[in-house]
């Protein structure tokens, strides 16, 4: 790959990659709330506007749910506004992402993925950003601090984008990618400010025929976030939807429009493959798990096992059709959870990825595996045990349990494993 | 505190244009469509407004139609001070950065009671903490009226409500009304008043001292509701100027802490006598009506007791003791 642009190498943990890549994208207005594992990012956005470092109106609110009123509240008089949440802080906002994405307002937020109360948790899982999967929020979950870095300022330029204007979450994994000390490139002040620009705003017709930027604007008085009744709520939500199916397109040319300024890519920005082609078993998953299951799809390459991989990148809008393609001829599947979905019939990425694949007459054997809940370390070994297990599928042409768990103590016993 | 005095004569503000416009769907008699008129005539210029979840929010804005002639958001039920922060922040940074025209634009936010007392409490208590620039106003009708009539924590005692009914086993609300303006206060705010529609030119004026302050203001508006408070539609305006007479609903400022009473109260504390029973508000309205049985008729001693209890603290706050 060749990087079209001079960079710098910079030591940052997930957490400081986005405060620093808030920083570079001059953002209008930061109004959060700190939780672990997110907390880094408003402290170091702290010390850039205790330094001087940014032109940012940075408001430190009494709640997540505050911070995201807020938020929503600037973007909709035309500020660029971000936010950064993870857990519990998550889940107070709830009704907010609702009514961010309803309003259209293009708020961005970092999500250090956390597990949920109770037993109260800290450590990484997905369960947080899972729960708001059909909040009408953009949802991309890197694998590194480099892509953290990278997603963030794609993140601006698809949200913002006047085809989509829908809020955007870029997750990273709990302490696994917040907390941890990695090498990022990072691009020059300028280039950044070339690439995300200024926010745009889209146009509307006023009642009386004249075209006007949509914001909060005393020059032209709108009235925002209205009671809409059964005769139009509808159309709202269908133009929501609408949006978020243009999103894959946008979010696909941006991130190519990104991979020619950085020379980095991570598939098409919805997915990504890795040694799938040829593959006669693959692991579909999200987040940074798939670092380690691209170490395993190497070593099992070298004995000659036709093992792929299949990360899941954009997980709203769900890119169900590119994720058909590329499983396409892949004999065994197994996707991974990283939160429960209590009740359903596995977890979220598997309902969803099983649902992409029922229309392809090659019906491939696939399986669900629940891992990492609380923090809970998925080692390699544990990859290559789920690689013998499809393995076991594709020879005896029979799938025993669909829905498994790995690395948890089962029985009564409750000993380790 | 100085202001701009504004000219607030009948005629200045019928000349006005309105900025809450007629057309809206509130019931005959709602005292808050009332005051968000007044409130709007107020204003200095440019005004940005945010509105909680409420009667005024779904009467006034059912899509594709508005009643708002300024730019005008809802989010939440519990958002309007967080609201009112973001619009504030945003104005003054996109002002800085030179994307938006360098001029005053004034932010209102506007919520009942129980967007104010209960729900958004929270949300308020932040803003003004960290002292965002913007008018508070609580449109009071002492309950969740939205909904139909539930009790909340500006439901005064005694009061039947949906969720708080008066039974023969329970007569009502059997708690009092949350000092919510002094609460304000105790925030260490430039600005916090109380108001009443009756007296409109005191009410406009408040408004338009606290457009005005820099930094945070509350003001809180008395509002009759005659669905929920079961009470004649025409009657309104006049419950409001009730609520001031018996001292249920007095009239004060609080300008950096130091507590003034309103010439309507100041009347009243200056001539006792002027000071009207408690039962003189509470007999023309429905939702007090099991008070005047002999089952409950001592709760009627009681609200009166109260009344002159807080009152007298107000008087003291005021630097006033009661005249003889």
């Amino acid at each position: 790959m060749k990087s079209v642009v001079k960079q710098e190498i910079m030591g940052l943990n997930g957490d400081e990659a986005v405060a620093f890549a808030a920083k570079q994208a001059d953002v209008d207005v930061v109004a959060a709330y700190p939780i672990t594992p997110q907390t880094i990012i408003v402290e170091k956005f702290s010390e850039y506007v205790a330094n001087g470092e940014v032109n940012t109106e940075f408001v430190c609110t009494e709640s997540e749910h505050s911070a995201m009123a807020a938020c929503l509240a600037a973007a909709a008089v035309g500020a660029r506004t971000f936010t950064a949440s993870a857990s519990a802080g998550l889940a107070l906002m709830h009704e907010m992402l609702f009514v961010t994405s309803g309003c259209r307002a293009p708020v961005i937020m970092a999500i250090a993925n956390r597990a949920l109360s109770a037993p109260l948790n800290i450590h990484g899982d997905h369960s947080d950003a899972m729960a708001q999967r059909d909040s009408g929020w953009i949802q991309i979950y890197a694998e590194n601090a480099q892509e953290v870095y990278d997603s963030m300022f794609q993140a601006f330029r698809i949200g913002e984008h006047l085809d989509v204007q829908l809020p955007v979450m870029v997750g990273l994994d709990g302490f696994t990618l917040s907390h941890t000390l990695e090498n990022v490139q990072v691009l020059g002040d300028n280039v950044v400010k070339r690439f995300v620009g200024t926010r745009q705003l889209p146009t509307v017709l006023t009642h009386d025929g004249r075209t006007v930027p949509y914001k909060l604007d005393p020059a032209n008085p709108m009235t925002m976030g209205p009671v809409a009744m059964p005769n139009y709520y509808f159309e709202f939500k269908r133009q929501q939807e609408e949006a978020m199916r243009n999103a894959l397109r946008i979010i696909t040319q941006v991130h190519e429009e990104y991979g020619k300024l950085s020379g980095r890519y991570y598939g098409n920005g919805l997915i990504e493959e890795y040694q799938i082609d040829d593959a006669e078993i693959a692991i579909v998953c999200i987040g940074s798990t798939a670092g380690t299951v691209k170490t395993v799809v190497d070593e099992l390459r070298l004995n000659g096992v036709k093992a792929g991989l299949l990360r899941i990148r954009t997980f709203r809008p769900f890119p169900a059709e590119d994720i058909a393609k590329a499983l396409a001829k892949v004999k065994a599947i197994a996707v991974m959870d990283r939160s429960m979905s209590f009740g359903g019939n596995g977890g979220a990425v598997y309902q969803e990825t099983r649902h992409a694949l029922y229309d392809f007459s090659t019906h491939p054997s696939i399986v669900n595996y629940i891992y990492g809940l609380g923090g809970r370390d998925t080692s390699p070994r544990q990859i290559r045990k789920v690689f013998e297990d499809l393995q076991k599928i594709v020879q005896t042409k029979r799938v025993e349990e669909k829905i498994r768990y790995i690395g948890i103590r089962e029985g009564q016993g409750g000993k380790d494993e | 505190m100085s202001f701009s005095e504004g000219k607030f004569t009948a005629k200045d503000i019928a000349e006005k244009p309105e900025l809450f416009m007629s057309g809206h769907r509130a019931c005959a008699g709602c005292a808050p469509a009332t005051v968000l008129r007044l409130i709007m005539k107020a204003t200095r210029g440019p005004t940005i407004v945010t509105n909680a979840t409420g009667c005024m929010e779904v009467s006034a804005t059912i899509y594709p139609y508005t009643s708002w002639a300024v730019p005008w958001l809802h989010t939440a039920f519990e958002t309007a001070g967080a609201n009112a922060a973001g619009i504030e922040t945003a104005l003054k940074i996109l002002r800085k950065k030179g994307r938006i025209k360098d001029e005053q634009v004034d932010v209102i936010a506007l919520a009942g009671d129980g967007g104010t007392y209960d729900i958004g409490i929270q949300a308020l208590s932040g803003a003004v903490e960290r002292g965002h620039d913007f008018l508070y106003v609580l449109y009071d009708n002492e309950a969740y009226m939205n909904t139909g009539i539930q009790r909340s924590g500006g439901t005064p005692y005694g009061a039947s409500t949906t969720t708080s009914q008066a039974g023969t086993a329970v007569p009502g609300k059997l708690e009092n009304k949350k000092p919510i303006a002094e609460i304000m206060v105790a925030h260490d705010m430039p600005y916090v008043a109380t108001a009443s529609p009756y007296y409109w030119k005191d009410l406009i004026m408040k408004a338009r001292k606290g457009i005005e302050v820099n930094g945070p203001a509350f003001l809180h508006v008395f509002a009759p509701c005659p669905r929920g408070w079961r009470s004649d539609q025409a009657k309104s305006i006049e419950l409001t100027k009730l609520a001031v007479e018996t001292c249920i609903f007095p009239l004060w400022e609080a300008v950096n802490g130091e507590y003034q009473l309103s010439i309507p109260s100041k009347v009243i504390a200056l001539a006792p006598q002027k000071k009207k029973s408690v039962r003189e508000y509470l007999e023309g309205q429905g939702r007090f009506r099991h008070l005047f049985t002999p089952k409950y008729e001592k709760m009627l001693d009681e609200i009166q007791r109260f009344t002159d209890e807080k009152w007298k603290r107000l008087l003291k706050r005021c630097g006033m003791t009661l005249a003889a």
